[in-house]
């Protein structure tokens, strides 16, 4: 499908007249704007859009999209969107959707897209609690952690989303946090212009249930010791003067000193966002603090076939060889007259 | 070798007509029975019998050689009659091990000719049947015509000089039993023959050998003095004339689906996940790409409905099917197809549960779980398949009422209709009932007025089924509780209430346009028989047969389910006993005494296997008003 020219377009123009129903000062409010402007600088208009989710908080997003939009039921949304795509490929699809939704709920369905490499581009609000059902752990909450359901502490070992998606052979794999724009526009950008399933992880805030879940790598002041943005063929480097990179060590991930031990530029890990082999990838998206820094940006953008293309191709090349003659397929190769 | 010579050679032994036959293949999963069984329909269907199937068959694939548990069967009821049903016992029974004879052994007549390859009753076999003596020579036996054919030992003998492994010649000995069944009805040998041919173009050393061995048997019949004469069935004359061809339900369902997808101008989209007995749909659908059909194996059977919405969403015909497990697995999926108001066909190839219950034998106990098994007021339309060759009416029916009204429909088959196979007339294609789609695919038709995506058409209820893509039609759809109308999300109380109530006659209105349901029989009287799926054959054949001994009683079958037809209700009391058979614990005859609060009456079996004509005679004589 050739993509249509790119028309001029705001954010605005991405906004509907559903009243916004998310809690004041929730983080979903800002993806919500992140993504509308991402999709104003892209230049494809609404109608060529269509949003999918399941169920949860941050699966009312298709609600304030002006595309068409789909609010489905919890973890399913996966599917619903690769129906979708199969029978629309002209259609850019985005997908919202929760910790628990994609990976507790529709687990299966999760790995299933990314394994496909549906054409689909997947935003995981990852705020670490069940949000509308009003604050369980999740899948992604950490171990110990107090909350209604736990409240002695959780014992369940967490998933890593990112590990899960490289795991399940995602090609795309994009983190940000929800407060970080410049961030989140390019991980967007590049979401957008991906032609696969892109995975994308966001930390969202949840004020009401789980308030600060995040804050020990998105506050201002630590953001740049605790993260770090990756850049494709760029060295690892980070911290707020960055002087601090992370070498390979075999297959260990090391965070070192510039200008310590002998260690400079020339020895920090070189981003490969295209490395076919999802064994670095998989380094990165298990990489965390306190011991690193949390990879931010694009760890993986690697491109093969999408499902809904392959699918359709199929389909458009038997169709050209074989006629479609539907009474010679009732009638079957072996027909009989009577009388 | 040459089919004519043997068709042509003269036979020297007399020949006994019959109306109708009635045989049954039984042996290993590894015999070729089912195969052996469909080659015989198909060579009955050629001669112009009319016929119909039952295969019988295990869930092991190949449970080890010789046991009961791997035992396949396969029933064929060949007539130069009209006939509905694979019959009730069988005349003939080919045996290939002791196993089989144990397992199947019921269901041959008294008198009925017995077949048996003598060489598989071994002491090691016998035990394994549980036999503590060998039943060919103990006089257990003696009802039945009993011809004892040393089946191994003759096939070896035919392939002597091809220098084959034993177990290429053992593969081969279904043709032997296939020769001499050919050559006791008197088939015609040149579609096997065809076969053999095409299936074995590239090792003409198999080739050689199965034709062999078929020409063995059928010589065999012919010169051993064990057999002394030959059946003839002839061809029946009471079919109305058109042209025919065999089909199987599952077939006919894949059939039915893309006849409707091609007529409305949608893309089909078939979203399904592999269970006894539905996957061979997904089977077919997968081999029709040239009509544009998109099959997706999806990893479950709630991923398979969801696509089929989201592709439902996309302007395609949203189809899945599956069996009992599957559906309780999609029924919250099947909710969000009512509530989004969007056009997908769920097909339920019933089978014996619950749970995994008996995944290849036969059963209609889904038909609850049909209208009720989902949360909240969750109304469906429900049809039934009655016959093989039904299907493909059903199925273009549901994908036609699914469309006009955009209302999930649930389309119920069952084992037996699934893998049965029968003569089906053949549609002319161009005269299929047209299915019109009306999509709303332009902004325009909006007269400036803002988009209703849950606007009502007056007649049908239904909502405009949008097309997307389309600049000025975004809108957005969901499971929560909308405004009718506008579809914007509402947790009004007095607006749940209507919808609920709206949803149900969205249902309804498919009533009005059924035709009148038709009796067979007096339109009042004694005892009126109501039947859904497919105890139809075995049900109309018990009425007519008691029709015929001058009872007062008649035959209903319901098609659909959900909405009932608005004259059933009248019908029921215009006889003093309603019986209602069924092959589960008694659920139609709930449904209809809950909705007309009528005294039916239920029979009931529930052994995977059909219910025959002789129980249901002898139910209805029993029900019969003093
Ligand atoms: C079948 C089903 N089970 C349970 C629920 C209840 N439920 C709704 S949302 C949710 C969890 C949401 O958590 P998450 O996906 O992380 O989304 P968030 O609200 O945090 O954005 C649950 C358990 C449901 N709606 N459907
Ligand atoms: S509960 Fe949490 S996630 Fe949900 S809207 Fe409120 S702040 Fe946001
Ligand atoms: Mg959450």
């Amino acid at each position: 499908m050739t993509a249509p020219a790119p028309v001029a377009l705001k954010p605005k123009d991405f906004q509907t007249d559903q009243d916004v129903r998310w809690c004041p000062g929730c983080g979903d409010y800002a993806i919500l704007a992140a993504v509308q402007r991402a999709l104003a600088k892209q230049g494809v208009p609404g109608h060529l859009i269509a949003t999918v989710a399941g169920i949860g908080c941050s699966s009312r997003f298709p609600y304030y999209m002006n595309t068409f939009g789909f609010h489905s039921i919890h973890g399913r949304a996966p599917a619903i969107a690769t129906g979708l795509k199969i029978a629309r490929p002209d259609l850019q699809i985005w997908m919202a959707t929760g910790d628990g939704d994609s990976l507790s709920i529709g687990g299966n369905h999760f790995i299933h897209l990314l394994r496909r490499n549906v054409d689909i581009k997947v935003l995981l609000f990852n705020n670490r609690i069940y949000g509308l059902t009003k604050g369980q752990y999740s899948p992604t909450s950490e171990f110990g952690k107090k909350t209604k359901s736990t409240p002695y502490g959780s014992v369940d070992h967490p998933f890593k989303p990112a590990a899960v998606a490289v795991g399940a052979e995602a090609g795309f794999v994009g983190r940000f946090i929800d407060v970080d724009a410049k961030v989140g526009a390019e991980v967007l950008a590049a979401a957008a212009a991906y032609k696969g399933t892109a995975f994308i992880e966001i930390y969202q805030n949840c004020n009401i249930f789980n308030d600060g879940a995040w804050d020990h790598l998105a506050v201002k002041e630590v953001r740049a010791e605790q993260t770090i943005l990756l850049e494709h063929g760029q060295p690892m480097l980070f911290g707020a003067n960055r002087d601090k990179g992370v070498r390979l060590v075999g297959t260990r991930p090391q965070v070192f000193q510039l200008g310590h031990d002998g260690l400079g530029i020339g020895d920090a890990w070189v981003h490969d966002a295209h490395d076919a082999d999802p064994v670095r990838a998989f380094l990165l998206a298990r990489m965390e603090g306190p011991e690193f820094p949390t990879p931010m940006g694009v760890l993986r953008s690697v491109q093969r076939p999408a499902y809904d293309e392959l699918i359709n191709a199929q389909v458009a090349e038997v169709a050209a060889r074989k006629p479609a003659d539907l009474q010679k397929l009732l009638d079957g190769p072996h027909p009989w007259l009577v009388g | 070798m040459d089919g004519q010579g043997l068709a042509a050679a003269a036979s020297h032994k007399p020949t006994e007509t019959r109306e109708a036959v009635v045989i049954r293949f039984a042996g290993d999963s590894g015999d070729g029975i089912q195969l052996t069984g469909a080659q015989f329909t198909a060579a009955s269907a050629a001669v112009g019998n009319d016929t119909a199937t039952f295969p019988d068959f295990p869930a092991e694939i190949r449970a080890p050689a010789g046991t009961l548990a791997g035992v396949s069967g396969y029933q064929l009821h060949f007539s130069s009659r009209d006939i509905l049903t694979p019959g009730d016992r069988a005349d003939v029974l080919v045996v290939m091990n002791p196993a089989a004879l144990a397992a199947h052994r019921r269901w041959l007549q008294r008198n009925g000719v017995l077949i048996a390859n003598r060489d598989a009753f071994t002491s090691k076999n016998l035990a394994m049947a549980g036999y503590a003596a060998d039943p060919l020579s103990d006089g257990t036996l003696d009802e039945y015509q009993l011809f004892c054919v040393d089946l191994s030992r003759l096939t070896g003998d035919a392939l002597q000089d091809l220098g084959l492994s034993s177990k290429e010649v053992e593969r081969c000995k279904n043709y032997f039993a296939l020769g001499l069944v050919f050559w006791l009805f008197e088939r015609k040998p040149d579609l096997v023959l065809r076969e053999i041919d095409q299936k074995f173009a590239s090792k003409p050393i198999l080739r050689e050998a199965n034709l062999r061995v078929f020409r063995a048997g059928w010589d065999y019949g012919e010169n051993t003095e064990l057999f002394r004469i030959r059946y003839r069935v002839p061809a029946a004359s009471d079919i109305a004339p058109g042209r025919y061809r065999s089909i199987s339900g599952n077939e006919a369902t894949a059939l039915g689906l893309v006849a409707a997808s091609q007529k409305a101008g949608l893309a089909l989209f078939y979203g399904s996940y592999p269970i006894t007995p539905a996957s061979d749909i997904l089977h077919y659908l997968a081999g029709y790409k040239e009509f544009g059909v998109r099959t997706f194996q999806a990893e479950d059977e709630i991923a398979a409905v969801c696509a089929a919405i989201g592709a439902s969403f996309g302007n395609q015909l949203g189809v899945t099917a599956t069996s009992g497990p599957g559906i309780a697995l999609k029924s919250e999926a099947i909710g969000l197809a009512v509530m989004t108001e969007l056009p997908l066909v769920i097909v339920d190839v019933q089978r014996g549960g619950p749970s995994t219950g008996l995944p290849t034998k036969t059963e209609q106990a889904d038909l609850l779980q049909a209208l009720y098994g989902r949360n909240g007021e969750c109304p469906v339309a429900v049809l039934a398949i009655q016959s093989p060759a039904d299907a493909f009416a059903c199925a273009y029916e549901a994908c036609r009422i699914a469309v006009q009204y955009r209302v999930p429909v649930l389309l119920l088959s069952d084992g037996s209709i699934a893998n049965g196979a029968e003569p089906w007339r053949i549609p002319d294609a161009a005269a299929l009932p047209a299915i019109d789609p009306a999509l709303l695919d332009s902004a325009e038709a909006l007269n400036g007025e803002p988009l209703q995506p849950y606007a009502r058409d007056p007649e049908t209820l239904a909502r405009p089924w949008i097309k997307l893509g389309v600049a000025g039609l975004e809108h957005r759809i969901g499971g929560i509780e909308k405004w009718d109308k506008t579809g914007h999300i509402s947790y009004d109380a007095a607006n749940h209430h209507a919808m609920v109530k709206l949803r149900q006659a969205k249902v309804d209105a498919i009533a009005k346009t059924l035709p009148p349901s038709a009796v067979t029989g007096p339109d009042s009287g004694d005892l009126l028989v109501v039947t859904w799926g497919s105890p139809w054959g075995s049900a109309l054949t018990a009425v007519l047969e008691l029709q015929a001994e001058g009872k007062s009683v008649a035959h209903l079958q319901l098609r659909w389910l959900s909405p009932l037809p608005a004259d059933v209700g009248d019908i029921l009391g215009r006889y003093k006993r309603v019986l209602v058979p069924e092959i589960n614990n008694g659920q139609l005859v709930k449904v209809l005494r809950a909705a007309y609060a009528m005294d039916c009456q239920g029979y009931q079996r529930i052994a995977g296997q059909p219910l025959t004509v002789g129980e249901l005679k002898a139910a209805i004589v029993e029900h019969l008003p003093a």
